[in-house]
């Protein structure tokens, strides 16, 4: 299982003041993968990465780089490299410069700086930039040349900071194809820090959901996705139901006032839990032919499918479905035993509650905000 | 709308522009008027001709300037260092401090120096009161001294201001590119902060350069060419002469800083 394991982080805990910032935290990182660090701001994501940088001294705990303990090592003897959130590149230097940057400062010869910084910028579509003044770029290219300043020196391991937080959605889309495009060439580990579960989902092989400095569900993109280990990685990833029921045996779940077949077992006999229903999982059918029944509350054309609002007995339930249905048509649901999840009881649970208070306004709003800024 | 925003805009700037014209740019108009010309009004180049005698004290201001200039960058760029790496509260209290002395009269904390410095002042009487023989300490050093003590605050703020502003992240980028604590500060700190020193050695080497009251209470008879100037004005009542030799001083002010702006932006490629 823990074959060519690079990194492993060994009861890490970090805490300013009265504030635990990672709990006992333990994870490690294989060799040449992708691999991201999710969860809302201040979940301890960026401290993780930052510990494995060597900007921050856990209070406790081991950070182990390929085998050695490198606690003490300071952040320019590791071997491993960092984009910075907001780039952090150097203003007084051109483009050139700032890829050449920590090839100057291990002394190499001019001639090899030149190659590197040439191959370099190819990689990230920059070439002919050389001269050019950081503040003429655009926040795209910024990045472009923060990602060729750390490939330069040729890291084992690159840690990026919500690299593309401040580019456009569309950017966003292109550069996180190209990241993981470079990821896969050079072979090297990549360790991504990101609040966007759609950014985690594309790119990782392997996703640490995280919140409250603790780590949630280690797991494949598709694990994370289909098997969510508690409510708030149910609700953190994709859209999702989160309902209470009763295992009353292996295979058999209630909830909403009916009786569902489902393929999870091990539970204990009448053992309440948090059932997690996709919203693109439901079958909408005629009222008479549902195991479950309700009324359309709101329909919002989505391009691919509508996303409807169903009332089934006072509990709000998101269904994506590509069949219109009219605001206020009685409709029957239709769950198959593979689209539930059931999950254990957690401090989560009951957190999340139903889609009634769910609206597209406050996403609406929030783009306008981030246009005018 | 955007007529009547102009409009304002000219009316909030008139107060501005009307006070640079009365106070910045009809005296430099008279400044060269009475350079070229004579007590009674005729055109002359003999005000600046006769600018040959005063060749060296031109040359000692200049280079006292310098001097001052130096030293106060020297002690400035640490300490502003060390002030911005602080935390809030306690680099508030630090750059009060460092403007603390300004609050005092400039008069009154030079002619304090020359207690001090003095052939009879406090350092002599206490070398006398424990029989050694007093030390003279007006002279050159002291003028330097004066100057230093002066105008550090000038080198500190601005070099404070910029570094205290530094995105600290590009410092972690150059630790993360491999570099250790020498070299963030030589390839990173120092290039950045370079706007904050330039605007530093303006601040204190066009003052050091024209002062005349520095050299008057702690030079034991040294002249600057500040000292030259007050004298056509206060004393000798030659205007023209004093108006030609400012004009040149300025011209040479000028020229310093224009070779050392250059001077700094190739260190800046260097580094």
């Amino acid at each position: 299982m823990k074959d060519n394991v690079i990194i492993d982080l060994k009861n890490i805990s970090v805490s300013y003041g009265d504030n635990k910032v990672l709990d006992n935290l333990n994870l490690y990182i294989r060799d040449k993968e992708f691999i991201t660090f999710l969860g809302p701001s201040g979940c301890g994501k960026t401290t993780t990465l930052r510990v494995i940088a060597g900007f921050i001294d856990p209070d406790d705990g081991e950070v182990i780089f390929d085998g050695k303990k490198i606690n003490d090592i300071p952040p320019h003897k590791r071997n491993v490299n960092t984009i910075f959130q907001r780039y952090a590149l150097f203003p007084h230097l051109n483009v050139y410069e700032n890829v050449a940057f920590g090839l100057r400062i291990k002394k190499m010869p001019e001639k090899q700086i030149k190659e590197t910084v040439e191959e370099m910028l190819a990689l990230v579509n920059l070439k002919g930039f050389n001269k050019r003044n950081i503040n003429s770029l655009s926040g795209g290219q910024q990045q472009r040349v923060a990602i060729a300043r750390a490939l330069a020196v040729h890291p084992r391991v690159l840690l990026l900071d919500e690299p593309l937080g401040a580019l456009d959605l569309k950017l966003r889309k292109d550069m996180q194809v190209e990241l993981k495009n470079i990821q896969q060439r050079l072979g090297i580990t990549f360790v991504y820090v990101t609040h966007d579960q759609e950014e985690a989902l594309s790119m990782s092989d392997t996703i640490v959901v995280m919140d409250g400095g603790l780590i949630q569900q280690i797991g494949t993109p598709t694990d994370i996705y289909n098997e969510p280990k508690n409510a708030f990685v149910a609700d953190f990833i994709g859209e999702s139901n989160i309902l209470d029921g009763v295992m009353l045996e292996d295979c058999l779940v209630e909830f909403s006032g009916h009786r569902f077949e489902c393929l999870d077992k091990g539970f204990m006999k009448n053992e309440s839990v948090d059932v997690v229903v996709r919203p693109e999982d439901v079958d909408v059918v005629k009222p008479e032919e549902g195991m479950l029944k309700g009324v359309v509350s709101s329909v919002t054309f989505k391009g691919v499918h509508y996303e409807i609002i169903v009332d089934i007995g006072g509990f709000k339930w998101m269904i994506q479905t590509t069949d219109y249905q009219p605001e206020g048509a009685n409709i029957g649901l239709f769950i198959e035993p593979d689209a539930i999840h059931i999950m254990k009881k957690s401090k989560y649970s009951g957190l999340y509650g139903d889609y009634s208070s769910f609206s597209d306004e406050f996403d609406e709003l929030s783009i306008v905000e981030e246009e005018e800024e | 709308m955007r007529r009547r925003s102009d409009l304002g805009a000219k009316l909030i700037s008139a107060p501005y522009v009307v006070w640079d014209i009365l106070f910045i740019v009809a005296p430099l108009i008279f400044v060269v008027y009475y350079s070229f010309t004579t007590k009674s009004g005729d055109f002359t180049f003999d005000n600046i001709t006769q600018l040959s005698r005063f060749i060296p004290t031109f040359i000692r201001s200049i280079w006292f300037g310098i001097e001052a200039t130096l030293i106060c960058l020297v002690i400035a760029f640490p300490t502003a260092y060390i002030i911005s790496q602080r935390t809030d509260r306690i680099q508030r209290t630090m750059v009060l401090l460092v403007m603390l002395p300004m609050w005092t009269s400039f008069l009154i904390r030079t002619y304090s120096w020359m207690l001090i410095l003095d052939n009879n002042g406090i350092i002599n009487s206490v070398l006398t009161s424990l029989n050694q023989a007093p030390v003279r300490l007006l002279g050159s050093n002291a003028v330097v001294l004066g100057m230093v003590y002066n105008f550090l605050p000038y080198m500190i703020l601005p070099i404070y201001s910029v570094m205290a502003k530094l995105d600290y992240s590009m410092v972690e980028a150059a630790q993360d590119l491999g570099g250790n604590r020498a070299t963030v500060i030589k390839r990173c700190i120092i290039p950045m902060s370079m706007p904050g020193v330039v605007s530093g050695i303006t601040m204190v080497f066009v003052p050091s350069v024209s002062t005349f009251y520095i050299s008057q209470k702690l030079g034991g008879g040294i002249d600057l060419i500040g000292d030259v100037i007050e004298r056509q004005f206060q004393l000798t009542q030659n205007y023209n002469l004093g108006a030609s030799i400012s004009l040149v001083l300025m011209v040479l002010i000028l020229v310093s800083m224009a070779v050392m702006n250059k001077f700094s932006d190739e260190g800046e490629m260097v580094l």
